[in-house]
């Protein structure tokens, strides 16, 4: 029905990655934010793996946690934010017992991030040549005189056109495509083992935004560098990530493999997604908007299943309790009448 | 200078294509005749020149929807904007309603009676409303600037209702609002003077799937209650694909491609549109990486196709003629691309 669905997942053109071990693990995380007007419960029981070479594709509405969840593993949330349950386990250290100054070694080391608004990720008062040369300083696997050589070396494989020019550039005089291409290539220089990239493309071009993500994926499948992606864009998802986790409302709903999440998928919410994407569609009538918007997590008596307001397929049982179906397993569900039940 | 208007090739075959029942749109709406747009990079006589908009000439059909697209920096912004007349053009002129209202400054088309006929919608609602304004007041705003003759109260309920408002949402502020009531805030605005032509500028960018899908059927059903024309300015051909009758490829200032929507998308006449579908995600495609870099806009080589060096099916004549938009070698109907070597 949809060219999302049947179409071949991600890695048509390399091998996808053999299962190794997790490089990233949350369990179980739950997150809340105390504001003056409620708590809000932003993540709840969450759990999250990325292994090394693999792409992981985090998928949702605004508001779902997307974000929420990423700046939590990085250990970067918000003051009022408070990690209430869960461990969150990064190449066997504990990340919630880690100190600040680990963290930041951490983070400055192993980890690039690609942030959702890059002009402001960006030092607006340092050229973008000497911010690269920064990170390849810092990492110390560049001798000094080559530096220059290998920042303009960055831009270019970012598509950047005259890189020897846009080197001396600042970010104000550059636009935002560009400063989120020179976000990414600012991640990708530290080699990192870690790759967290939030919105990577947004308002990038089809054109640009398939070089980039190319440019992305082949870097990752040959350093083997573990990869979370958080997209809102399904199709973009469905083209790139070996898997998708699909969160609604702070719960992670659905975690499958990309094919079988497009060709079979088992959660109402995901469905509803899926069949809300233009992708593939033949007419405008064929898109179905998903009933409803994401209920506020503020409120006390939020269901068990947050997608019960929204939800076609919901049972009474589904105020009180949530079924967990194969957690754990590669294809796993949160839906007590999950699609394709035997 | 391509001055004269264009042959409108097989507007009637590409009705018929479409099917009985369909609407066929033949009063042309607007006509733009060799529009141009420069802006001077710095002052002085000889100071460079950036070509936004380069000689471009084309038709709205009164109902029919447009889609116009093209990268970032191409110049659809700017296209739109002459359109619109919000901006002045450098060269040519723009006929609508049979009125040449390039020749009106922007600054007075801006009072004249014709600023109705011709409307926006912006891309993001959250930033193109004024924080300090009710949904009432904003989409009032118009239809009391231009002192349209009536009950303003009932117009704006009236569009209100049409775009699905619900009339207690009227009091609130924008941050009192979701994306999608914003959406339709922006869209009601943009309605509330009756305007023919609604110039949308890539009006669902700012919102997720779910809403996306809310408010695309409402443009289109809108358009066919109204019998509105829309130019639909976007990045996301996919939606393109599904709103739009007709598209229009810009690259760099100049139009490449123009036709049928379903057409273009099933057999691309020009190098740069094929590259452009195959990037699209969700096409199950591998994409053509371009290669090269994207020519400077500034000044640029006024007897070379813009194309020429990132193009993988150019040749060395490409670099020195200049294609102009012409109709595709197999005639196909609607159809027209500027290429030496065309695909179809």
């Amino acid at each position: 029905m949809s060219a999302v669905a049947t179409h071949a997942p991600a890695a048509a053109d390399d091998a996808a990655p053999a299962p190794g071990r997790a490089l990233l693990e949350m369990t179980d995380v739950s997150l809340e934010f105390r504001t003056r007007s409620g708590t809000v419960r932003a993540l709840q029981h969450v759990s999250l793996s990325v292994r090394r070479g693999e792409i992981v594709g985090l998928v949702g509405e605004s508001g779902s946690g997307k974000s929420v969840l990423c700046y939590a593993l990085l250990g970067l949330s918000d003051r009022a934010a408070r990690i209430t349950s869960g461990r969150i386990d990064y190449d066997g250290i504990d990340l919630r017992a880690a100190s600040e100054r680990e963290l930041q070694d951490l983070r400055g080391r192993e980890i690039g991030m690609v942030f959702q608004n890059p002009r402001a990720a960006l030092n607006p008062i340092r050229t973008i040549g000497r911010q690269l040369e920064d990170v390849l300083r810092r990492h110390g696997a560049v001798r000094r005189a080559d530096l220059r050589e290998r920042a303009i070396e960055a831009l270019r494989e970012v598509a950047i056109a005259d890189p020897q020019r846009r080197h001396r550039a600042y970010p104000f005089e550059l636009s935002g495509g560009m400063c989120q291409r020179v976000m990414i290539a600012l991640a990708l220089c530290g080699a990192p083992r870690l790759l967290i990239a939030d919105e990577p493309t947004t308002g990038l071009d089809v054109t640009t935004q398939a070089a980039v993500l190319a440019l992305v994926r082949e870097r990752v499948r040959a350093s083997r560098v573990a990869t979370l992606l958080i997209t809102h864009d399904l199709a973009l998802a469905a083209d790139f990530c070996d898997r998708i986790v699909v969160m609604h409302a702070g719960h992670v709903v659905e975690t499958a493999p990309t094919g079988a999440l497009f060709g079979a998928p088992r959660h109402p919410y995901t469905q509803a997604l899926i069949a809300s994407t233009p992708a593939g569609r033949d007419a405008l009538e064929e898109l179905r908007p998903i009933a409803g918007g994401l209920p506020d997590l503020r409120r006390e008596d939020l269901p068990a299943c947050r997608f019960l307001e929204r939800c076609p397929r919901a049972l009474p049982a589904c105020r009180d309790a949530l079924a967990h179906v194969a957690p754990g397993a590669a294809h796993a569900v949160a839906c007590n009448n999950p699609l394709g039940a035997p | 200078m391509s001055g004269e208007p264009s042959p409108d090739v097989g507007v009637a075959a590409e009705a018929a294509a479409r099917g009985p029942g369909a609407a066929l749109p033949r009063e042309v709406l607007l006509e733009a005749i060799g529009l141009s747009r420069r802006f001077a990079i710095g002052s002085g006589r000889r100071a460079p020149q950036l070509h936004a908009v380069d000689d471009v000439s084309l038709r709205l059909h009164r109902g029919e929807s447009v889609g116009l697209v093209g990268e970032s920096g191409c110049g659809k912004s700017t296209l739109a904007r002459l359109l619109a007349r919000l901006i002045d053009p450098t060269e040519g002129a723009i006929v609508f309603e049979g009125r040449d209202v390039g020749a009106i400054r922007a600054r007075d088309f801006a009072v004249s009676g014709q600023r109705a006929r011709i409307q926006l919608v912006f891309q993001d609602a959250t930033d193109s409303l004024d924080p300090r304004q009710t949904a009432f007041e904003a989409i009032a705003e118009p239809a009391v600037r231009m002192r349209l003759p009536g009950d303003v109260a009932a117009r704006v309920r009236r569009v209100a209702d049409e775009v699905g408002l619900p009339s207690e949402l009227l009091g609130r502020y924008p941050h009192q609002l979701s994306g999608g009531q914003r959406a339709r805030v922006g869209i009601a605005r943009a309605l509330c003077p009756e305007p023919a032509l609604l110039v949308l500028d890539e009006p669902t960018a700012a919102l997720d799937v779910s809403v996306q899908a809310v408010v695309l059927q409402l443009l289109a059903r809108l358009r066919r209650e109204r019998g509105l024309t829309y130019l639909f300015v976007s990045h996301d051909l996919n939606v393109v694909r599904l709103l739009c009758d007709r598209v229009l490829v810009m690259y760099l200032g100049r139009l490449v491609e123009e036709g049928p929507a379903r057409a273009v998308f099933d057999a691309p006449a020009h190098p740069y549109t094929a590259a452009l579908l195959s990037a699209i995600p969700g096409g199950g495609r591998a994409p053509e990486v371009l290669p090269g870099e994207v020519r400077s806009p500034i000044d640029p080589d006024p007897s070379a196709c813009r194309f020429h060096g990132r193009c993988p099916a150019g040749e060395a004549a490409c670099g020195r003629t200049l294609p102009q938009l012409e109709a595709t070698r197999a005639g196909l109907p609607g159809r027209r691309v500027a290429c030496l070597k065309p695909r179809v």
